[in-house]
């Protein structure tokens, strides 16, 4: 494999403390390196900002509802799918692009690892396929346990090691990733048309609370030592007044300690945050919750969060909150797509537009900067759009922009047609932090990296890690006081080396790479309980049989596996 | 305003795609120019020129300028799409896409046109001196946006689907209209001077439908509130007011819902 | 010593059941029984033996004969038909693997192709409906488990999807439907009295071609508005007395067929089946479900969604751009228009299926079909390439009609030499690549 030299930018890596000083980095089959022969090539950084490539830790970029949401949209790419230049298919969708046009696009942007956030089991295969087909970038997937019968029949019981006995089960069939959990219990209550709206509210039939739920699954979650915490879309997403159920939420992590050999010191990540952090008691004098929410997330180090910054854009939201969406399309009336998922899960997609014009878009635009303002420690607050909720990760160079730069996000702000509204309701026309390039790399590299257990590969630039590198047109001395022209940089790369090859040139897709998928295998002591229970469901109440459930190894031809044992 | 004279020299093998003849592509171009902008026959790119003799030169901007079409333009698409000013005279039928995504200007077609004719159409004048398909004036699949403002008048008859998801402007077809109009249409209004087959304004949440017309059959949740006399097109006439469709969802205006009214001349 | 292979996917209709049992010879080459499948089911099994099967490629000759030829010359005239052809339909895949579809498109994609599948003249409307409004719908063990009122309408599935009864939607007892058939109530809406109407606790005889206006009455109904004394035959009575009964199910479920996606109107049935079953949600749960009918119609659209964007009539012919417009991009339009240069038919049989006008036209055009049997397709094609059946003699992932994708199982040997779907599609992907780089055909 060719090696590369890496000369003279100006390198942001969190891991090593490298604050934007000049140093060469080597590359070697695939590897970073400490020295390269006299026959690398050299790529002439000057001028530069070189960072690890970046991770997405919470992206609907693959499976069952995404796929609905894109080929339900024929309008979201009537005019919006065209060949670009490079060793490219056809890129098409803007809310939810292609399999090829993720790839690339991340790929653009610098991201050399996706977390698909919402894997529903049954459907594991669809996911893998979707994975399997998008070019360069890293993959993995979680699955979705927070509603599925096994679990909370578990939990109702306090069984904890039936529940990690299950979960690493799941994990095999599904190549899964880790322990997600969406709207707990509130979904299962959907299949009946029902909701759970606080950690409280009781499950129809189940008898068990989301509070117990989200306590359970973390606690199987570090009695199995996976690499990621448990990693939770809360209750009561959406409505005003919700900070409260959110606090109530993230409170449950107190006194639980991390065990794992990753070096992951959350037990639990609380995603787009800003759907959860919302006051007021209707539309009408709904206001920031952000500031009580970080203030308790700050000081709370066993917790992550990502922020799902709002973009203003016309989107596609989708999630396995089934309820959340039915109750979203009755406020817009535009389609929606539910499924509901046997013994497993649910899932709704519904377009949404976050107009700039109305205020209620406008102030949770301005949530989502506060949460990543208001973050004191930004190893452990990641940016995502919640793909393609808040609106599509394409966006991310433009709220890189916004929290870069308090006079991007204050033109913003002071234009809203309601904007003395937006900044009564808001904290964000006061606050002055922007954003620098090293807290970035910390939000977007070594963050989202430890916290996904990934460090060891991901996220720095240190010798003997990935050499997955991005180097961006971006001269730290000269930093772009205008923010359409830092967007700029961050949307093309001048260079991206995925694995040590280099694959984006200048914004040109010049190698697709070799992808890899992650997936975590579990090793559990032998428990004749859960092998039967799952018989049993397979043969009563699933509508395939246990043999037909699993993913071949096929759909992952480039699979990376992350082995834990939890028979100790 | 200049004049750019189209005369069709060729018919196309297959169906010719020409989203590069209208007012706004056009603007700040010599004939020369004209002629070798692309043309889509599959993967085939030729040019204008070689189906078209072009003459005139265009105005500097697209309101300046104005498109002869003469020939056979029974093979061409998009012939006026996405204009948004000046004016385009086709003096033949054309194929489908004729004058969709139009937002200003004007455009008279003087013969029949297919499917998908006026599609999500937002302002200007588009007039059809014969006869229209299907998908008259609705909108893209997928889209809740069809229709959304200018005027468009179609001689003739006009096949079904017309002014689906219609949300504004002014539609009149003085001939008949087939099965489903003003399906999911949410305002503007639509004006049908001869018979509508049947399901006329099924899930019609809001806006205004007068049939001067029979309909054949009339859809269930709709019902009549009344008579009202009124002018409409010109013609002034007495009209049976119903409001519908009430199987539908409606919007609230001051606590009062607002439902559908569809028309009929007595 | 026969072997039995257990939890073998049936490659037949969207309920893709999966617990058949099929008993093989030793030497894995002939299929000896099928068990658990229905008499449609088994008999695809039992294709596979039948004698006369053609396992080589064959061309027609001047004199309307075909005669044998080989794999690579059968190759090189399907690459070459497609580098010349400005426009070629590339229709069919609903009887293949995600995995073959995956490559065709790469092809498509380069020499300019439409691809476009069985939903055409299927569920197609079902799917511009589902654009248009969405759908709320569930898989299928949710209605084992939860269903408690049952509506088929406009479908058939005594006949067209035989076990779909008694594994999903009127027999089996689920979680919280430990009654079974005696748990839920059945309804069934047709304009003629059919095996599936049989199986009902009420059949509603609705007049061929008012389908919208009832679906409309029953929305009008359960907000409790006027209706004129009867619609589409049904009387008024019967129709509020439904509504009240559908509100106060538990869980409903609505499956739809042919009857609403090919009567007049078509995507409109099926959108306001759809706005009905959104309407229901605001007293309790409902869900629809369209009756997907070949085994792997669905994963089509799946595969072409997140390539594409689009479920089915994509246009690929400009090479550079993907575009979808259902009317223009349909195989059925683009042959009566004559639009297209070249046809490619794999996994299909338009022949039997599509209007006689736009056989005619297709016949007038250099056409490959790839299929495992003799057809009608195959007869009035240039070259027919036979293939390995998908389901039978090869494995591939395929989409239920809920969506959920299944990995089909291979359980014989296809015949000697006999290429697969995907090993057939790889080779002519090649071929088009040294074409192309040569500069053309």
């Amino acid at each position: 494999m060719s090696e590369y030299l890496i000369k003279n930018g100006h390198v942001f890596d969190p891991v090593q403390g490298i604050k934007g000083d000049k140093k060469d980095i080597g590359v070697k089959d695939g590897k970073i390196v400490d020295k390269v022969s006299s026959s690398a090539k050299v790529i002439d950084a000057s001028g530069k900002t070189v960072m690890a490539g970046a991770l997405d830790i919470h992206a609907h970029v693959a499976g069952p509802k995404v796929n609905a949401g894109r080929w339900y949209r024929p309008e979201d790419k009537h005019f919006d799918s065209h060949k670009k230049p490079g060793i490219t298919r056809i890129e098409g969708g803007k809310s939810i692009p292609t399999v090829f046009k993720t790839g690339y696009e991340y790929a653009r942007m610098g991201f050399t690892f996706v977390m698909e956030a919402a894997m529903p089991p049954l459907y594991a295969r669809h996911v893998h396929e979707e994975i399997h087909d998008t070019p360069i970038i890293d993959e993995a997937a979680l699955p979705v346990f927070g509603n599925n019968w096994f679990i909370l029949e578990y939990l109702k019981n306090q069984e904890i090691e039936n529940t990690a006995a299950y979960v690493a089960w799941v994990m095999r069939q599904t190549k899964g990733y880790g322990i997600k959990v969406v709207n707990p219990g509130g979904t299962e209550a959907w299949a009946w048309g029902l909701n759970c709206l606080t950690i409280h509210d009781p499950v129809p039939y189940f008898e068990i609370t989301p509070a117990e739920i989200m306590t359970g699954l973390m606690a199987a979650n570090e009695y199995l030592g996976l690499p990621h915490s448990m990693h939770v879309h809360q209750n009561d997403l959406g409505n005003p007044g919700n900070y409260k159920v959110t606090l109530d939420s993230l409170k449950l992590a107190e006194g639980v300690k991390p065990n794992n050999k990753f070096g992951r010191e959350q037990v639990m990540h609380s995603t787009h945050l800003q759907f959860h952090s919302y006051k007021g008691e209707n539309w009408g004098n709904f206001e920031s919750g952000a500031k009580e929410v970080m203030d308790y997330v700050n000081k709370q180090k066993n917790i992550t969060i990502d922020t799902g910054n709002v973009t203003l854009d016309e989107t596609t939201t989708m999630t396995a909150d089934g309820p959340f969406e039915h109750h979203l399309h009755g406020l817009n009336h535009l389609k929606w797509i539910n499924v509901d998922v046997e013994l497993e899960t649910a899932a709704g997609v519904v377009p949404y537009i976050y107009d700039p014009d109305i205020k209620v878009c406008a102030i949770q635009w301005a949530i989502g900067l506060e949460l990543a303002l208001y973050a004191k420690d930004p190893m452990r607050c990641f940016i995502t759009t919640d793909h393609p909720n808040a609106g599509p990760f394409t966006r991310y160079p433009r709220v890189y922009a916004w929290l870069m730069s308090k006079k991007y996000r204050d033109e913003r702000l002071n234009t809203f047609k309601h904007a003395d509204k937006v900044i009564s309701a808001t904290n964000l026309s006061g606050m002055d932090r922007e954003i620098t390039l090293y807290e970035l790399a910390q939000m977007t590299r070594a963050g989202p990296a430890r916290a996904l257990g990934l460090m060891k590969d991901y996220g720095g630039l240190k010798a003997g890690m990935n050499a997955d590198i991005a180097i961006y047109n971006i001269n730290p001395d000269k930093f772009p006081s205008d923010g359409a022209a830092i967007e700029k940089a961050f949307a093309n790369v001048a260079c991206l080396l995925k694995d040590g090859k280099i694959c984006v040139d200048e914004g040109k897709i010049v190698d697709v790479g070799k992808k890899h998928t992650f997936w975590v295998d579990a090793k559990v002591k032998e428990n004749k309980q859960v092998k039967h229970d799952i018989k049993e469901k397979f043969l009563r109440y699933y509508s395939l049989t246990e043999n037909n459930y699993s993913v071949p190894e096929s759909y992952a031809p480039h699979q990376h596996i992350i082995s834990v044992d939890a028979t100790q | 305003m200049n004049t750019v004279t189209l005369t069709v020299k060729k018919v196309p093998e297959l169906y010719l795609e020409c989203e590069n003849v209208n007012p706004d592509v056009f603007a700040g171009k010599t004939a020369d120019k004209i002629a070798k902008l692309p043309g889509y026959q599959g993967k085939e790119i030729s040019t204008l020129g070689e189906y078209f003799t072009i003459a005139g030169e265009a105005g500097a901007t697209a309101a300046e300028t104005k498109i002869i079409i003469n020939g056979d333009c029974s093979k061409m698409k998009y012939l006026g799409a996405k204009m948004t000013a000046g004016e385009v005279v086709i003096n033949s039928a054309c194929d489908m896409y004729t004058g969709s995504w139009m937002k200003g200007g004007k455009l008279v077609v003087n013969g029949d046109v297919h499917s998908f004719c006026g599609l999500a159409m937002a302002g200007g004048e588009f007039t059809i001196n014969g006869n229209a398909g299907n998908y008259l004036g609705a909108a893209y699949r997928g889209d809740w946006r069809g229709m959304s403002g200018g005027v468009l008048r179609v001689k003739g008859n006009a096949g079904s689907d017309v002014a689906t998801f219609m949300t504004g402007g002014e539609m009149i077809i003085e001939g008949d209209v087939d099965i489903h109009i003003g399906t999911h249409m949410e305002g503007g209004k639509i004006i049908v001077k001869g018979n509508a087959n049947r399901r006329v304004g099924g899930q019609l949440v809001k806006g205004e439908i007068y049939i001067f017309g029979k309909i054949n059959v009339m859809m269930p949740g709709f019902k009549p509130a009344g008579e009202v006399a009124l002018e409409v097109d010109g013609t002034k006439a007495k009209f049976v007011e119903y409001l519908g469709d009430l199987g539908e969802r409606h919007p609230k205006k001051k606590g009062e819902t607002v439902y559908g009214k569809l028309f009929l001349k007595q | 010593m026969p072997k039995d292979v257990t939890d073998v996917i049936c490659p037949f209709c969207g309920t893709l059941c999966d617990d058949l049992v099929v008993t093989v010879s030793d030497d894995n080459k002939t299929i000896l029984g099928v068990k658990n499948a229905c008499a449609i089911g088994a008999e695809k099994f039992n294709h596979q033996r039948l004698p006369g099967r053609v396992t080589r490629p064959r061309m027609r000759q001047a004199d309307g004969s075909f005669k044998e030829i080989t794999y690579d010359e059968a190759i090189d005239w399907t690459a070459k038909m497609l580098v010349k052809s400005r426009k070629t339909l590339m229709y069919g895949w609903a009887s293949t693997s995600c995995q073959a579809m995956s490559i065709g498109h790469e092809i498509a994609e380069k020499v300019g192709a439409i691809v476009d599948n069985c939903a055409t003249v299927c569920h197609g409307s079902s799917l511009i409906a589902i654009e248009d409004v969405g759908v709320p719908s569930c898989t299928l063990g949710e209605v084992k488990n939860r269903a408690d009122r049952v509506i088929f309408w406009g479908c058939n599935p005594a006949h067209a999807h035989p076990r779909h009864m008694s594994r999903y939607s009127i027999f089996p007892r689920g979680f919280f439907t430990v009654k079974g058939h005696k748990g839920r109530k059945i309804y069934c809406v047709d304009c003629r009295y059919t095996d599936t109407a049989k199986c009902a606790d009420e059949f509603i005889q609705v007049q061929q071609g008012y389908d919208y206006e009832l679906l409309n009455a029953f929305r009008t109904a359960a907000r409790g508005e006027v209706l004129p004394d009867t619609v589409g035959g049904v009387p008024k009575e019967k129709i509020y007395e439904i509504a009240e009964d559908l509100k106060q199910g538990r869980f409903i479920i609505i499956f739809f067929g042919m009857g609403l996606t090919h009567s007049m109107g078509r995507n409109h049935n099926i959108d306001i089946a759809i706005n009905l079953t959104r309407d229901l949600n605001d007293f309790t749960k409902c869900a629809i479900m369209a009756m997907r009918g070949h085994w792997n119609v669905t994963g089509s659209g799946q595969v072409l969604g997140w390539q594409y964007g689009f479920p089915f009539a994509v246009d690929l012919s400009r090479r550079d751009q993907a575009r979808h417009q259902t009317g223009e991009t349909t195989s059925v339009d683009l042959l009566n228009r004559s639009e297209v240069e070249a046809c490619f038919y794999i996994a299909t049989d338009p022949g039997a299926h599509f209007p006689v006008d736009a056989m005619i036209s297709s016949s007038k055009k250099p056409t490959v079909t790839i299929d495992p049997h003799i057809q009608c397709t195959t007869e009035i094609s240039d070259i027919h390439i036979p293939v390995a059946m998908v389901g039978v003699e090869v494995g591939g992932c395929a989409y239920r009609m809920d969506n959920v994708p299944i990995e089909t199982r291979k359980v014989v040997d296809p015949p000697e030499g006999m290429l697969t779907d995907e090993e057939l599609l790889t080779k002519i992907n090649h071929r088009v690549d040294e074409l192309l780089l040569a500069g053309g055909a």
